[in-house]
């Protein structure tokens, strides 16, 4: 997995609440059996139309916002389907991180295991960036996970909450899988106390 | 004294492995259901690193998502689709894991035959990845959706690293009344809440009207969790719970049960053991709900309207506007004044037999109105076998349902069963988020009583006032 230390980047808006994974990747694009190539299908249904012409007017396809790595949401973002085609159609996109007031669960999680940043900051920040990026021409910030801070050239510093352990792994792109067979005896011990029923293996 | 202890607790603390310091703690997982849509790039994880399923006997998998409803045998014309189901049988093939195939007769919606099969039981942890892997805590599991980064995990080590959720209560007092079902309760539950209500928590459901519920009435409950946000939902096991796993094929046999039967029995809370949050409804205040939004939490009773935008808080404002304007609903427009154009009954939420019969029951000496497209789709194999002993088809055919193959179908549209733009569609499934059932599609959530007086009448309609022939 590919370490997260510190970002800088352009920022987009997308002034939403409860973007759900649907939105995020519609399910017509999760028949591949592969976890690169959905970038190209990120908000279809916002994006595109129906015939696959590109719809005016989306706001990750204005000019201004070309190249984000960046997003800025509405609370709840990610919320319903558990598909993890959505964090790969960000990060395939360009995204680096989102920040929202609030995430789902699953999205969340799914994120962590990508190297993909979910930043939660008060709605009133989240508020205020969603206007600095719609105000100022390339609006970039720094999210710096070695000190838990989202800050921009123009006076804006947040600090955000993450877990210890997310944070160590996302800082230093740990292999999830690698870490918990570490506790390869402990599991088999639980195992020896806890046989398969038997009408499984039969 | 020892300490009080909720279900969850006692679930949680049975299956902790190791609590390295600093770290997520490690619990195993004790069932994984898995599916083809969301496999494939975990087992080829597997194999890039050379690593085996830990344990094939606690894998099983089937295939529901992408699969046609059409009769069995019948070529699957996406080549995309087909691709990713052949994947799944030579994954399965290759490490070792059971496969109830297309044409096996335990084909299902994977948590429709988890239950079905026995497979899931009280005490135990199931993950699968999906999110409405939360149906299983109807049996008093802790169950849960994840991601395919996890499946990979779960395959790899049967355990899965996991922050310990919160835990929350929904006490609902009373009984539900006569047409307010298991899936009024959900959308009640959500529509009070919000889709975000439950975030990082395992709710419990408790109280006279959960109690009262069937197993097939929990899963409804349980599966519909995830749309309040919740990592889980559960209901501690009793004698409603027992009853309906022993026998089963996957069930504890002879010396087994009753030793199974005696642990779950020590599962469920204590009587005054804490919670983080603590909801409390009443039962009796709750109506046939519709869905007249983008996502769960928008919803109105059945004699209500859709609420005016101008009413509401400026970012619910802003997304009700959105909702309405996807929806092409005017404000204060009244709920059974809203004419439909397709109906689906199916669903790991709604598709069990007891669904079935219900609709059935709606359905029966009637037929659906001229200008609706109304299909039956049971969630498993076995389930339409016994539609089919008991006449349910023939009920649902007479009146002009389509009876279907079972599989996830218009719940998400992934296979050819999809609403045509502007579409409107009375549906038993869980989720009304835009494009879900179909690009430009207008998907109202409902009971399948609901749903089945919806077909016939050609609009919304309350269920109270059915006159059953």
């Amino acid at each position: 997995m590919k370490p997260f230390r510190t970002h800088r980047g352009r920022v987009a808006p997308l002034d939403r609440i409860n973007v759900d994974t649907d939105q995020i990747i519609p399910k017509q694009f999760l028949k591949r059996i592969e976890r690169t190539g959905f970038g190209q299908f990120l908000f279809y249904d916002w994006r595109f139309a129906a015939d696959g012409v590109r719809n005016s007017g989306f706001v990750l396809d204005e000019p201004r916002y070309k190249g984000a790595s960046i997003l800025v949401a509405g609370k709840n973002f990610g919320c319903g389907s558990s598909r993890e085609h959505a964090v790969w159609a960000l990060a395939d996109f360009g995204f680096r991180a989102v920040i929202s007031s609030s995430f789902a669960d699953i999205f969340a999680n799914n994120s962590t295991k990508n190297g993909f940043l979910t930043v939660c900051l008060s709605e009133g920040e989240v508020a205020e960036l969603m206007q600095r990026s719609r105000g100022v021409n390339d609006y970039q910030l720094t999210i710096d996970l070695e000190q838990c801070e989202v800050r921009d050239d123009q006076g804006f510093r947040a600090k955000f909450p993450i877990d210890e352990f997310v944070r160590h792994c996302l800082l230093n792109g740990l292999d999830d899988i690698g870490l918990t067979l570490q506790h390869e005896a402990e599991i088999t011990d639980y195992e020896a106390l806890h046989p398969v029923q038997s009408a499984l293996v039969t | 004294m020892p300490a009080k202890r909720t279900l969850f607790e006692n679930i949680w603390d049975a299956h902790l492995v190791a609590q390295p310091s600093g770290r997520s703690p490690i619990i195993y997982i004790d069932l994984h259901l898995v599916h083809e849509v969301t496999s494939p790039q975990a087992f080829d994880g597997l194999r890039v690193a050379g690593r085996k399923v830990r344990q094939p006997a606690r894998t099983v998998a089937t295939v529901d998502h992408n699969i046609p409803t059409e009769p069995r045998g019948t070529p699957i014309t996406d080549l995309i689709a087909a691709k990713q189901i052949a994947a799944l049988q030579a994954n399965c093939k290759e490490f070792g894991v059971r496969l109830f195939d297309m044409d096996s007769p335990e084909q299902g919606i994977v948590h429709v035959i988890g239950p079905e099969l026995g497979l899931t039981q009280p005490g135990m942890t199931v993950v699968c990845g999906d999110s409405h892997t939360s149906t299983h805590g109807a049996f008093g599991a802790l169950a849960f959706g994840i991601g395919t980064s996890e499946v990979e995990h779960v395959l790899a080590t049967q355990c899965l690293a996991q922050q310990r959720p919160k835990t929350m209560k929904i006490d609902v007092r009373g009984r539900l009344a006569e047409g307010v079902t298991a899936k009024d309760l959900a959308l009640g539950i959500i529509g009070q809440i919000g889709t975000d209500g439950a975030t990082g928590h395992v709710i419990e459901y408790a109280g006279e009207a959960v109690r009262g519920l069937s197993m097939e009435g929990r899963m409804t409950l349980c599966n519909m969790s995830i749309e309040a946000g919740a990592r889980a939902g559960m209901v501690a096991p009793d004698e409603t719970t027992f009853a309906y796993v022993q026998g089963k094929r996957f069930a504890p046999r002879d010396g087994e049960w009753e030793k199974a039967v005696e642990y779950w029995r020590g599962l469920p809370t204590d009587e005054g053991a804490g919670f983080d949050k603590v909801v409390e409804m009443d039962a009796e205040q709750l109506s046939p709900f519709v869905t007249w939004g983008t996502n769960p939490g928008m919803v109105a009773p059945v004699t209500g309207r859709v609420p005016e935008p101008r009413s509401l808080n400026e970012s619910d404002q802003r997304a009700t506007e959105l909702a309405l304007q996807y929806m092409g609903l005017e404000p204060g427009k009244r709920i059974e004044d809203i004419g439909i154009d397709r109906v689906f009954i199916g669903s790991c939420t709604n598709s069990r037999i007891e669904d079935l019969r219900a609709a059935a029951q709606v359905a029966k000496g009637y037929h659906v109105s001229s200008k609706v497209r109304a299909m039956v789709v049971p969630g498993s194999q076995a389930i339409k076998r016994a539609a089919e002993r008991e006449g349910l088809h023939q009920i649902f055919l007479d009146a002009g349902f389509e009876w279907r193959e079972s599989g996830c179908s218009m719940c998400l549209g992934m296979n050819p069963d999809i609403l045509q733009p502007g579409e409107r569609c009375a549906s038993t499934s869980n989720r009304n988020f835009e494009g879900r059932q179909g690009r430009g599609g207008r998907t109202h959530l409902v009971s399948p009583m609901m749903a089945a007086a919806a077909a016939i009448a050609g609009h919304f309609t309350d269920i109270r006032n059915w006159k059953f022939q």
